[in-house]
């Protein structure tokens, strides 16, 4: 396995979720626009903050006449999430440049930190072929990532400048929680891994009504402190 | 002028959560709680990312089977549980999605 096929392999296995970003990042553009941004702004904010939910709620409380302050806590609450994907994601990355470390943190999302961190458990796992170097590593986080990048950049842009998206009945929208579900269900193997989904769903649906996006941070947390105490219980680590 | 000092506000700080830890964490190492704790970032971080989108329907709770989403995502989730790939569990549960529409 070389960086070129680790690379492809990031934006063959990214791919089908590009289905799921397009209405989104359409979404994203005909928002920022009808929220009076001009083609330019958006498109800028989108290769500079590009982060969908973050940039969907900036514009909002733009046009609701909120102040700055306001719309730059609401990003860092929305955006907070991104902390833990780092974390997790930092082992693997380590002794890269900080050159590389910053290109690739830039480009992290949801569903490229998904799409990655499966792979990197997966392949630790397998038996039947090498671990991943480091760089190997970064390369497929490389194609997963530009891939992401580049159909969110089209799909903004595109949802800018023509004003109309993808028709909401073909719920296209419907894609991105269903490649979650792909990535994260073959990923819960054992009780800590269990509770710990289960408990972070549960505590999500009932703090769902809270603002700043709390609801999420919330069931991050417990859910991740339930896989903790399961698996301290238990007395033993799991692979 | 008001809107760039957002943009590049909201920029600074996202890039800056997403290269946290990346960077952080080259030299620094963390209790081995915390460390442990980290390994359930995806199993628990995501669900609660994916199961309101699953169970608000325009705001409003709907743990019933009239919510379509909820019964694809179900349905999703089988798929992807017995046969562990990303592009069927997406074309299931979108033709499911589909199909439950096209019935209702």
């Amino acid at each position: 396995m070389g960086r070129r096929s680790e690379f492809f392999s990031g934006i063959k296995a990214i791919s089908p979720i590009t289905l799921g970003v397009v209405p989104f990042g359409m979404i994203a553009g005909i928002t920022a626009v009808e929220s009076g941004l001009t083609g330019g702004e958006a498109i800028a904010m989108s290769v500079l903050v590009f982060a969908g939910a973050s940039q969907l709620a900036g514009v909002q409380l733009l046009a609701s006449g909120a102040p700055l302050l306001v719309i730059w806590l609401t990003t860092l609450m929305i955006n907070l999430r991104f902390t833990m994907y780092s974390a997790s994601l930092a082992p693997h990355l380590r002794g890269l440049s900080t050159c590389h470390k910053i290109l690739l943190a830039y480009m992290l999302t949801d569903q490229g930190y998904a799409m990655c961190i499966s792979y990197y458990d997966r392949t630790a796992q397998a038996s039947d072929r090498p671990h991943l170097t480091t760089v190997e590593k970064a390369w497929f986080f490389g194609g997963v990532a530009t891939t992401i990048w580049i159909v969110w950049q089209v799909s903004t842009a595109l949802g800018a400048i023509l004003g109309t998206g993808i028709p909401e009945s073909w719920s296209l929208d419907f894609a991105i929680p269903l490649i979650f579900l792909g990535v994260i269900v073959p990923a819960i193997r054992h009780r800590a891994s269990v509770a710990a989904a289960l408990t972070a769903g549960a505590i999500a649906i009932v703090a769902h009504p809270l603002p700043l996006n709390l609801g999420l941070i919330a069931g991050s947390l417990v859910g991740i402190a339930a896989g903790v105490g399961v698996e301290r219980w238990q007395g033993k680590e799991e692979p | 002028m008001r809107v760039w000092l957002m943009i590049l506000g909201m920029g600074l700080l996202t890039v800056a959560l997403r290269v946290s830890f990346i960077l952080l964490l080259e030299r620094l190492s963390l209790p081995s709680v915390v460390q442990q704790g980290l390994r359930f970032v995806p199993v628990a971080v995501l669900p609660a990312l994916v199961v309101p989108t699953l169970v608000y329907v325009d705001g409003e709770l709907n743990l019933s089977l009239t919510n379509g989403r909820l019964v694809s995502g179900l349905v999703a989730i089988a798929v992807s549980w017995r046969l562990r790939s990303i592009p069927l569990t997406i074309a299931v549960g979108m033709g499911c999605l589909w199909f439950w529409q096209w019935v209702h």
